[in-house]
């Protein structure tokens, strides 16, 4: 490409056109030409450089993430496990108040005679069991029926199988979710359901996500905060003292970091308890009272005092490494101009500092948005995080589709707020894009 | 702020001094936790508990077993070797593609430089469940594919998931500290070793990477941890015989309190301070023989 | 006449007894054709795992030169069985889970299938393995293990002279200041605080069917909810205790023998209305036919009556075999009779409370989020 380019200019210089006031580097190309070609290059060197790292994040991490949280919308298995059923109910009306007619039974009866050959019919039952409870049940029982119905009419034997089958619930139900896609799961991670009457929010006694996603945020937010306001003073101190001394004193920071979190978990549960390591001493020293001792765990106060520990170093470290850029001679400038020891840090040396705040705070608070072991040993009912929640309906009660509907919004409002804090801050500050 | 000047205010006497009490309780915040664990993981029963006997130091509230059960545990020994072996080449892995895609980054006129961003950082920002089940079906269909159709032991495709999933983890941290560092970095200084004939690798290795050391450094640390105390992923891509220090530490939580995970923390500890303080003394001696004064 | 046809029935039984008990040894050597030479068991890890590595698996390894690894997996089995089986993957062989996790694990089609009695030992004395567990095998793809049950422990010197003897003293603040440790999910806690309302113990399940029941025992919970510690992890509660951070706390039953005969807590049990839970085997869906034949084997070995008996020496869970009770022996390394320490010995068991897997299965996502719900309030 650039050989051509060359190629090109030389023919130009051969035909003389060297007066037509175009500016031109040494070797007579246009000064034009060779700035764009070498921005073309830093272009071309730049990817190069990012290519490596973006290919492996995007094939490792990122379409696989994708699939996972595609989960919250995919709903194919109402349609895959009874096909017939699906069919027969686009001619039945949920509005008319009749059950639909025989038959839909009939398909019911065909579908899962199939399914249970299969072993898939009690699969569909724990999926619809997460919109309404007793469906495992109703097609565990149903499943084994099934197998003894020989001829129609199909209505009665169904109802006699299992008396559901003759509720009109469990036929509206059904057809709300025998589209291929839903947008269930997404209502139930906003406490809202698909009703009768159009989309309602949950009744008050089963509503949890939105509050836990405002939790989560704010606490979050206390714990970013109480990591800046600790970890200032320390990273400057350590930025400002002779290596010799700053390196020994950095051991302590990095100390906590090879001790693993869940020891340092377990830890503060014994420094933090009513009877813990704390309270003794307050008791002993005399400030409480034996039998007023404080509650610093179990609750929303211990999971940030417990967080707070841990990622603490994720703030000081960077913080650490941008002071020590900062150049003493600005300080020292300022001051000679007659600034006074504040005006000079907070005019001169507070500013330079800006990105390694940025840097830390959103470490932390990336970091601690995602966190479930620490809040769920040291958080109790109060301070325990929607990420909780997610790992719970992950590992136990298997709903992966309301998981990954929680994830992806979890996702989507750290987008949100890095957006926010691009407009706010400038991300150009943090030089995070 | 190193030291006091001798004309200084009875102000400036009171903030400097009342500063470094502030940063010794946070220094002592820090380490409280730790300096908790040392005598537990000395306590003669299996529990968490500061026992009476313990508190009057007599002898017979100490033991050692929780130390014996580590270093006999053949099942210990194999998580604390998996553990050495994976985090070490998670970090390397993580370090150099982190950084390279870092300075890559920060050169001006890279387009959708935000998108590109917000993609490299996102194993950070996805919650870990998520990723570790996301991850699993991919990393299983590629190691189906690896060890059935082209052959490779099943042992170190097992071994690579591990090692590559921990080190997309653990490129977010090597970014963001490393495009920290760089905001500061002066432009000129690659320029001026340009004008002066050098190659990039050269201005790169010579001028650049000394400069952004810090961040890189503090990186590679971060991405270290991520991968040495991460549990959940690992518990989703290991297989029984990769079991590493945390998922050996989270069996010892959860069925049973072990202290034996107190003893392996307490023998991290002397191992690091070990580890960091020797570092530190070579510095020194490097300054020494450079004959440069300490800084 | 009468004598000596009572001792010739004896001596009768005797030798059918111990035909049989030498046709249960030769189980593990019984050939097993195309059988995969490796196996990966999923279990719980701690003392729970070293009872069954003791009492069946060095046993079985030593038999038939099986190289057999342990997966301490068997708290994440659910999820991980089914992302395996979705990455078309499984590396497990056979799973330790609880009862609960075993239904859903096979109504989503994760588990296998098994038949009781071609897959399973008969008793000693002919008696059918599915009459030998009966309603204990809660269905087609679950094997029994043992009997555990969840129950409360209370520290000795902080309730005076005055020990809780039933439940329903979690819920009395004023004889029982303090804390206590009640784990953090709906299930055995609903039912206890629905007896305690004063409805009977067969009665409870119809009565949590209903808004107004899930209500009431929600408002009986209510009463102590700040006074209660939840805990998630089998360790937590012994802990507690030990720290006298509760004065009690539900938990299992052989973690609370571990604290108190083990490890010599002062810390006294109280088994009324104890819940009782099962543990046991399953074999993963869709393993290869070596494997799964592999598995079947040492499954037909391992849940014999004899194993089931020796393994309760070793931790006090009560083996679910009918026909292995009176085989339970005593504590291996401390010597001392281990039947009444099993929840199903007759002294412990006067109230028990059976808990319903199958009504929980349907009821368990909705109650859980009311549960959550009203924990968040």
């Amino acid at each position: 490409m650039s050989s051509s380019e060359t190629l090109s200019v030389e023919e130009q210089l051969a035909a003389g056109q060297s007066d037509d006031g175009i500016v031109r580097a040494a070797d007579g190309t246009p000064l034009k030409a060779r700035l764009a070609k070498a921005l073309r290059r830093e272009k071309l060197r730049s990817f190069l450089m990012i290519s490596p790292l973006l290919l492996f994040i995007v094939f490792s991490f990122l379409l696989p993430i994708g699939d996972m949280l595609f989960r919250s919308v995919e709903n194919q298995i109402v349609q895959n496990t009874l096909p017939t059923v699906v069919e027969e109910l686009e001619r039945w009306d949920p509005a008319s108040g009749e059950l639909p007619d025989e038959e839909t039974f009939a398909a019911l009866a065909k579908d899962l005679k199939v399914a249970v050959e299969e072993r898939i019919h009690t699969r569909l039952g724990s999926r619809l069991n997460y919109e309404e409870s007793g469906f495992s049940g109703l097609f565990r029982t149903t499943g084994r029926a099934v197998k003894k119905m020989e001829s129609g009419p199909y209505k009665a034997q169904f109802i006699e199988a299992d008396k559901d089958w003759g509720e009109l619930r469990t036929w509206v139900i059904l057809d709300s979710f025998k589209a291929p896609y839903t947008s269930g799961y997404f209502l139930s991670a906003v406490d809202a359901e698909n009703t009768a009457e159009g989309v309602q929010m949950k009744p008050e006694n089963e509503r949890i996500y939105l509050q836990l996603f405002m939790r989560t945020l704010w606490m979050s937010l206390a714990i970013t905060f109480m990591c800046l306001l600790l970890g200032y003073p320390v990273a400057y101190l350590l930025a400002q003292l002779p290596a010799r001394t700053s390196n020994l004193l950095m051991i302590l920071v990095l100390l906590p970091f090879w001790t693993s979190l869940l020891v340092r978990t377990s830890a503060w549960k014994v420094l933090l308890q009513g009877q813990g390591v704390i309270n003794d001493i307050l008791v002993w020293i005399g400030i409480v009272d034996d039998a007023s001792r404080l509650v610093l765990i179990n609750n929303q106060l211990g999971t940030i005092i417990a967080m707070t520990h841990i990622l603490l170093p994720f703030m000081i470290l960077p913080l650490y490494s941008v002071m020590k850029t900062i150049s003493p001679s600005y300080v020292r400038a300022a001051k000679s101009m007659g600034a006074n020891d504040w005006t000079a840090f907070w005019k001169v040396y507070f500013p330079q500092s800006v990105p390694g705040i940025g840097a830390g705070a959103i470490l932390v608070f990336i970091l601690a948005i995602g966190y479930y072991i620490t809040p769920a040993l040291v958080g109790g009912t109060s301070g325990i995080f929607i990420s909780n929640r997610i790992a719970f309906h992950i590992s136990t009660s298997l709903n992966w589709g309301l998981a990954a509907a929680l994830g992806a919004i979890l996702l989507v409002l750290v987008l949100l707020l890095f957006y926010i804090y691009d407009k706010i801050v400038g991300i150009d500050n943090v030089k995070l894009g | 702020m190193a030291a006091l000047p001798p004309y200084a205010s009875n102000t400036q006497i009171a903030w400097h001094y009342g500063f470094r009490v502030l940063c010794a309780m946070i220094f002592f915040f820090l380490i409280f936790p730790i300096l908790v664990i040392i005598p537990l993981s000395f306590n003669a029963q299996n529990f968490f508990t500061f026992t009476p006997e313990m508190l009057r130091l007599s002898p017979e509230g100490y033991s050692l077993k929780h130390y014996e059960d580590f270093f006999t545990s053949s099942s210990w020994q194999s998580a604390m070797w998996n553990s050495l072996t994976i985090a070490p080449l998670a970090t390397l892995l993580a370090t150099v593609l982190g950084t390279l895609a870092a300075i890559g980054l920060s050169q001006s006129h890279v387009p959708y430089k935000s998108a590109i961003m917000a993609i490299l950082i996102s194993p950070m920002i996805v919650p870990l469940i998520i990723s570790a089940t996301g991850m699993y079906f991919f990393y299983s269909r590629i190691g189906n594919f690896l060890v059935n159709d082209v052959g490779l032991p099943l042992d170190a495709v097992n071994f690579a998931k591990i090692v590559l999933a921990h080190a997309a983890l653990g490129t977010p941290f090597v970014i963001i500290t490393v495009t920290a560092t760089m905001v500061g970095f002066d432009r000129s200084l690659t320029r001026a070793a340009a004008s002066m004939g050098a190659n990039p690798v050269t201005t790169f290795f010579q001028v650049q990477m000394p400069l952004i050391l810090p961040g890189v450094i503090s990186g590679a640390l971060f991405a270290f941890i991520t991968s040495f105390d991460e549990v959940v992923v690992v518990l989703f891509l290991g297989t029984a015989s990769q079991k590493t220090l945390p998922w050996q530490m989270f069996i010892g939580l959860r069925e049973q309190i072990s202290p034996t995970i107190l003893a392996v923390a307490t023998i991290m500890v002397a191992l690091s301070i070990m580890l960091l303080t020797t570092l530190e003394l070579l510095r020194r001696r490097s300054e020494r023989l450079r004959g440069l004064s300490p800084s | 006449m009468k004598h000596k046809s009572l001792l010739l029935a004896a001596a009768a039984s005797t030798a059918l007894f111990s035909s049989t008990a030498i046709a249960q040894e030769n189980l593990a050597e019984a050939p097993c054709e195309g059988c995969a030479e490796e196996m990966t068991l999923v279990s719980w890890g701690g003392a729970y795992q070293q009872s069954q590595l003791k009492a069946y698996v060095e046993p079985y390894v030593a038999a038939t030169g099986v190289k057999v690894s342990f997966d301490e997996s068997s708290a994440e089995a659910t999820a991980k069985l089914r992302a395996m089986n979705e990455a078309g993957n499984v590396t497990w062989d056979v799973v330790d889970v609880v009862a609960s996790d075993a239904i859903r694990l096979c109504d989503e089609g994760l588990a296998a299938e098994l038949d009781p009695a071609t897959d399973l030992a008969e008793a000693p004395d002919g008696t059918s393995a599915e009459d030998d567990f009966g309603n204990l095998r809660v269905n087609e793809c679950f094997i029994p293990q043992i009997v555990y049950s969840t129950t409360i422990g209370y520290r000795t010197d902080m309730v005076g002279d005055n020990p809780p003897t039933e439940i329903c003293d979690i819920f009395d603040t004023e004889a029982y200041p303090g804390k206590r440790a009640l784990q953090k999910r709906p299930i055995d806690n609903l039912e206890w605080a629905t007896y305690c309302n004063g409805t009977p113990k067969e009665e409870i399940y119809e009565v949590l069917s209903t808004d107004e029941g899930v209500q009431a025992a929600f408002d009986k919970l209510s009463t102590i909810k700040d006074d209660v510690v939840w805990w998630t992890a089998g360790a937590e509660t012994p802990q507690l205790l030990a720290d006298g951070e509760v004065v009690m706390g539900s938990t299992f039953n052989g973690r609370l023998f571990s604290a108190i005969v083990e490890q010599d807590q002062p810390i006294g049990m109280m088994w009324d209305m104890q819940s009782f839970d099962l543990d046991g085997w399953i074999i993963p869906a869709g393993l290869e036919e070596s494997r799964m034949k592999r598995a079947k084997h040492f499954l037909k070995f391992a849940t014999d009556t004899q194993r089931l008996a020796d393994q309760a020496k070793y931790i006090s869970y009560g083996p679910a075999r009918k026909s292995s009770a009176p085989l339970v022996g005593k504590h291996e390394e401390l010597g001392i009779d281990m039947a009444p320490h099993m929840p199903t010995d007759p002294a412990n068991a006067g109230n028990v409370h059976n808990y319903d897997y199958t009504w929980w299965a349907d009821n368990r996502d909705d109650l859980d989020a009311k549960f959550q719900a009203w924990l968040a309030q």
